[in-house]
């Protein structure tokens, strides 16, 4: 067979003739210096190749060298607490080895080849396993405990598995079947663009707690559920993110911060480590993955990036873990698929953007979800996605906005206006929606309080007039309107200030627990009725909204987690008439 | 020798197709001889086989299919560099305008970089104060940012960029510091502008200057950013500086660009910009930061006008989505007189949270921010409000907050054009303009510091 070489190079575009036999999506690499790319067209013996690095000082003539592999992540112990770029290399390690600006053409491997596991059995010999089950376990971090999983196509009798010390190319059991016998070693590689297999799929029915109270309270998440969070620029999108991975009760964390900006990730890196885990303690890192491509890396990388984290994300899943995936943003991924389509000079759809956008975003969101882990054992596992957009002008008419709300069923809508007068996070409450308030009601109603869903709903009633009410007020004036809609007025400031402004870097403010938060929403609203039979009785406005109580309102969010007594006080007040 | 062609095919715009090259390399430079022998230099776009396309820095007007010589140099375009470059003036290209002999170089570096490995790089911490309230007080810059000014064509961008660079100092430190100054595309005169402001400071004993003029070829802008950072690049990490600097004008750079996708017939984005705007600014802004165990670092300060005002033209959106935040400068602001015409609302710091604070700036500095950030905006409400219904329809607090946005804007953000605000006279100024606000309003401020700073005055 020739040996393929490039016949054009246009920035991270290579056309190379002579690939007859190559396949869709295998990663190929590009002259004496293996640049890693992927094939994306094949046209007779030509083959398209994305680049996944620069190939400034690459021309025609130079040797492709095919691997026959699709582009795959290395899936294993050691994943944990590392940082990747786009396609899966380490990228404190290649600061070790080649200094502080990223070069080209450097393959090291994803996990570490050296670093000694010890592997902890679940299986006995002779136990029949399929695939996905569990065959036993390495204590990762202080959080994590990795589970090893047969992986797919293999199934039989264990012939062979011993407790002890392992590197990860070690085999650490064989199985056999029908006088096969196959070698198991702690890691093994998925193809990116393949979601991993499950048993069944199941309706998400528990919150994601974030400890954000518009999010939990109003427009929460369920676990296994997808988000989608447009902003333009400044409105936060990013703090967001960081502040929902810091604090969200799920058991990893996988965070994608595609084409964005370096410090940012530089920012999470450096916090991550000193934050605790709040229901252990631990360092929040020994549960985080953080993939990062920055904006100046190469376009083609970030394109990948998405599917590498959410390749490793579904892994943990795989493992009975609930799993949150963060992706910031995906407009900057429906860009680099732009700019290489521009380049393959396919025809545009929508804005310059393939048409094939629509099902490419469909077909990442749904890989989040509750899920039936393959294997035997029936665990059940959950990968959550949110994902950032950053439309042009903060327009949600945007395409990539537009295809993402089909196939989400939460929207955080960050508003400028909001950011502006920093009201964070802004979180625009009017045009914002979630889908999951069914699916987990009967969580909170069992687990937080019989009344939360009124609450929630009345205090959105409240918010909703509030709108309309100004609306009149912009026109005629507030003192137009009747006595008891300025109460609303009133009530509605009060749950957006008190209730739902939030400060993610002040140490109590920045997390509320549920029980916190419906206990928050209850002080506001039970003022407002108690406030409400006071202008019944003839008790003049001002005089209400002068009452001690709003300032004490104003101030819980301040109130510590341990100590509920401070709500008894005041809900108490409240009870005896507002401290009239 | 290099080998030379003369199988020049096609010229359009900026860009010479050349055939039946070989051994040519994507990037590489290019030396281009008209027939009456004078050089240009360019650049390969995209190669084939048997064909290169290439784009001309300085234009192609003079230049015939017949007799133009084409030489492929085998490297990329790189800038020379040593500590000789501070003090020096140069054209787009890199050649020195100044009268001056050429540079000596001690080493010559790639003009487009290479990124900053995300996991060395440190988050930038350290308090600029700009001795300009509307930046320290609400909106800090800090170390190994990149902040933008948007401004709008009539707006006195030219002189708040100036003022930064003569004004800005780390508190209690005094360190190697350096300034380096892009020009795409501006006007003689306002290169003036920096050239004199810098001589009479001072401040040009250690600057570079790297200008390209409006009536200069607009291809060459292309180069010019990336040959000012490289600059910048070797005096931050090589010698340790504290750099600074300064792009003016973002919007023309990116016209070049459009020029060049367009003659390249590229489908184009949004209003014509080219599809890869975004990832081609962020190879320009991400250069700048700050690298862990090395003392520099790069601030970056570009200067971008916004057509028509326009925030969500595709040049500020895409730059606002990349830099950390910028300062937006106001028409309306400006016509009252006010200087400098920073719109302070939309204005945003990103990293100015783990730059403020105690043992930085004050320990209060940063509720103390976002409460005056709440009531201006609430009074910048009530001033639309009175618009429509009058200002006798306003409630009594509303009248307090209206008047306490006019005395914000006419005390806080109005200032000298030489006047330094120590950070914390800006702050004692923002408690003085609070004392008009009834305490319990102050929900955004720590009880504690209310009771150490706050005087009521009504």
């Amino acid at each position: 067979m020739n040996q393929p070489k490039i016949i054009r190079v246009s920035g991270p575009l290579i056309v190379a003739s002579g690939c007859r036999g190559a396949r869709m999506f295998d990663v190929v690499y590009v002259s004496q210096e293996r640049l890693i790319g992927e094939i994306i067209e094949l046209k007779g013996d030509l083959a398209f190749i994305q680049v996944y690095e620069d190939t400034t000082g690459i021309g025609p003539d130079e040797p492709v060298y095919l691997s026959n592999e699709p582009l795959s992540v290395e899936l294993g112990p050691g994943l944990i607490s590392m940082i990747y770029d786009g396609i899966q290399r380490p990228l404190e390690l290649i600061r070790k080895e080649k200094g502080d600006f990223v070069q080209r053409g450097m393959e090291l491997p994803a996990l570490d080849r050296q670093k000694i596991w010890h592997f902890n059995p679940r299986v006995k010999i002779n136990q029949e396993l399929v695939s996905g089950d569990i065959l036993g376990e390495v204590v990762e971090t202080g959080l994590i405990k990795h589970k090893i999983l047969v992986p797919g196509q293999v199934s039989g009798r264990v012939i062979q598995i011993q407790e002890g010390d392992f590197k990860i190319d070690d085999v650490v059991a064989k199985i056999e079947n029908a006088g096969k016998i196959m070698e198991i070693r702690m890691s093994q590689r998925w193809p990116v663009r393949e979601p991993r297999p499950v048993k069944e799929r199941l309706l998400p029915d528990e919150p994601l707690i974030t400890g954000q109270r518009v999010i939990d309270t109003l427009f929460p998440i369920a676990k296994g559920g997808a988000a989608c969070i447009p902003g333009p620029f400044g409105s936060g999108k990013t703090v967001f993110l960081h502040t929902v991975a810091k604090w969200a009760d799920a058991d990893v964390i996988v965070y994608a911060a595609c084409g964005e900006r370096g410090n940012e990730v530089a920012d999470l890196l450096l916090s991550l480590p000193e934050l605790k885990d709040l229901r252990t303690g631990r360092p929040l890192m020994e549960k985080t993955v953080v993939i990062a491509n920055a904006s100046n890396m190469p376009v083609a990388a970030r394109e990948a990036s998405i599917y590498t984290a959410i390749t490793i994300a579904e892994y943990f899943r795989d493992m009975g873990y609930s799993v949150a995936l963060m992706a910031d943003s995906t407009s900057r991924w429906a860009e680099a698929l732009r700019e290489i389509s521009g380049r393959l000079e396919e025809m545009p759809g929508e804005e310059g953007y393939p048409a094939y956008l629509t099902t490419r975003l469909a077909e990442f969101y749904e890989r989040a979800g509750k899920t039936v882990c393959s294997g035997s054992d029936g665990r059940v596992g959950t990968l959550t996605v949110m994902g950032a957009v950053s439309p042009p002008g903060g327009d949600v008419s945007d395409p990539v906005v537009q295809n993402t709300l089909r196939v989400i069923k939460a929207f955080w809508g960050l508003d400028d206006k909001l950011a502006s007068s920093r009201h964070f996070p802004a979180i625009n409450w009017l045009n914002s929606y979630s889908l999951y308030h069914e699916n987990i009601q009967e969580f909170l109603t069992g687990k937080i309080s019989e009344d939360y869903p009124k609450l929630k709903t009345e205090a959105m009633r409240l918010l909703e007039e509030e709108s309309k009410l100004l609306e009149i007020a912009r026109l005629v004036g507030v003192e137009t309107l009747s006595l008891s809609d300025r109460l609303i007025l009133e009530a509605a400031r009060m749950i957006r200030e008190d209730f739902l402004h939030q400060n993610a870097f002040h140490e109590i403010d920045a997390y509320t627990s549920l029980k916190k938060q419906c206990r928050m929403l209850k002080l506001i609203l039970g003022f407002y009725h108690q406030a409400g039979e006071m202008l019944e009785k003839g008790k003049a406005l001002k005089e209400i909204f002068d009452l001690p109580i709003r300032e004490k309102i104003s101030r819980v969010k301040y109130i510590p987690e341990n100590k509920p007594e401070e709500f008894d006080l005041l809900e108490k007040l409240i009870r005896g008439g507002a401290g009239e | 020798m290099y080998k030379e062609y003369l199988t020049v095919s096609s010229i359009s715009g900026p860009l010479v197709v050349v055939e039946k090259t070989s051994g040519v390399k994507f990037a590489e430079l290019v030396e281009i001889e008209l027939g009456d022998g004078t050089i240009r230099r360019g650049r390969v776009l995209d190669i084939s086989s048997e064909r290169a396309l290439v784009q001309i820095f300085e234009g192609t007007s003079g230049l015939d299919v017949a007799k133009t010589k084409i030489r492929f140099l085998g490297k990329t375009q790189s800038l020379g560099v040593c500590p000789d470059l501070i003090g020096r003036i140069f054209d787009g290209t890199g050649r020195p305008r100044d009268g001056g002999p050429p540079v000596i170089a001690h080493e010559y570096l790639d003009i487009n970089g290479n990124p900053i490995n995300p996991s060395a790089r440190d988050y930038p911490t350290e308090f600029i104060q700009t001795g300009i309230s509307a930046i320290d007080g609400m909106n800090p810059l800090v170390r190994g940012q990149k902040l933008p000014i948007f401004s709008a064509s009539g707006l006195p961008h030219a002189r708040i960029a100036a003022q930064i660079a003569r004004q800005g100092k780390v508190l209690g430190k005094e360190e190697k510091f350096a300034v380096v100054f892009g020009a795409m595309g501006i006007t003689f005169e306002e290169a003036n502008f920096f050239i004199n402001d810098f001589k009479n400071t001072g401040a040009i004993e250690r600057a570079a200057l790297f200008i390209n003029l409006a009536n200069e070829p607009a291809i060459e802008r292309i180069s010019t950013p990336r040959l000012a950072l490289t600059a910048a690049e070797y005096f931050a990490f090589r010698l340790d500086m504290h750099v600074l600097v300064i792009l003016i004008d973002m919007t023309l750079y990116c016209e070049s660009l459009r020029q060049i996708s367009a003659a390249r017939k590229e489908i184009p984005g949004r209003r014509g910009y080219p599809g890869y705007l975004y990832t081609d600014l962020a190879t320009i802004y991400e250069r700048a930061g700050k690298i862990k165990n090395k003392p520099g670092s790069i601030t970056l300060l570009p200067i971008l006008t916004m057509p028509e005002d326009d925030k969500t033209h595709p040049i500020p959106d895409l730059t606002g989505y990349i830099t950390e935040g910028q300062i937006i400068l106001s028409r309306q602001i400006h016509r009252q007189g006010v200087y400098p015409p920073i719109d302070v609302l939309s204005s945003l710091s990103r990293l100015k949270d783990k730059g403020i604070g105690r043992d930085k700036t004050r320990e209060e500095h940063s509720d103390l921010m976002n409460q005056l950030f709440a009531c201006y905006a609430r009074g910048k409400e009530a001033k639309e409000l009175a618009v429509i219904l009058g200002e006798a329809a306003l409630s009594d607090e509303d009248k307090i907050y209206l008047k306490f946005s006019e005395n914000f804007e006419n005390e806080f953000v109005r200032q000298g054009e030489t006047q330094v605000r120590n950070v914390a006279e800006t702050l004692d100024l923002g408690w003085r303009l609070l004392s008009r606000i009834p305490r319990r309003e102050l929900k955004r401020i720590r009880e504690e510091y209310l009771d150490k700073y706050y005087q009521n005055a009504t």
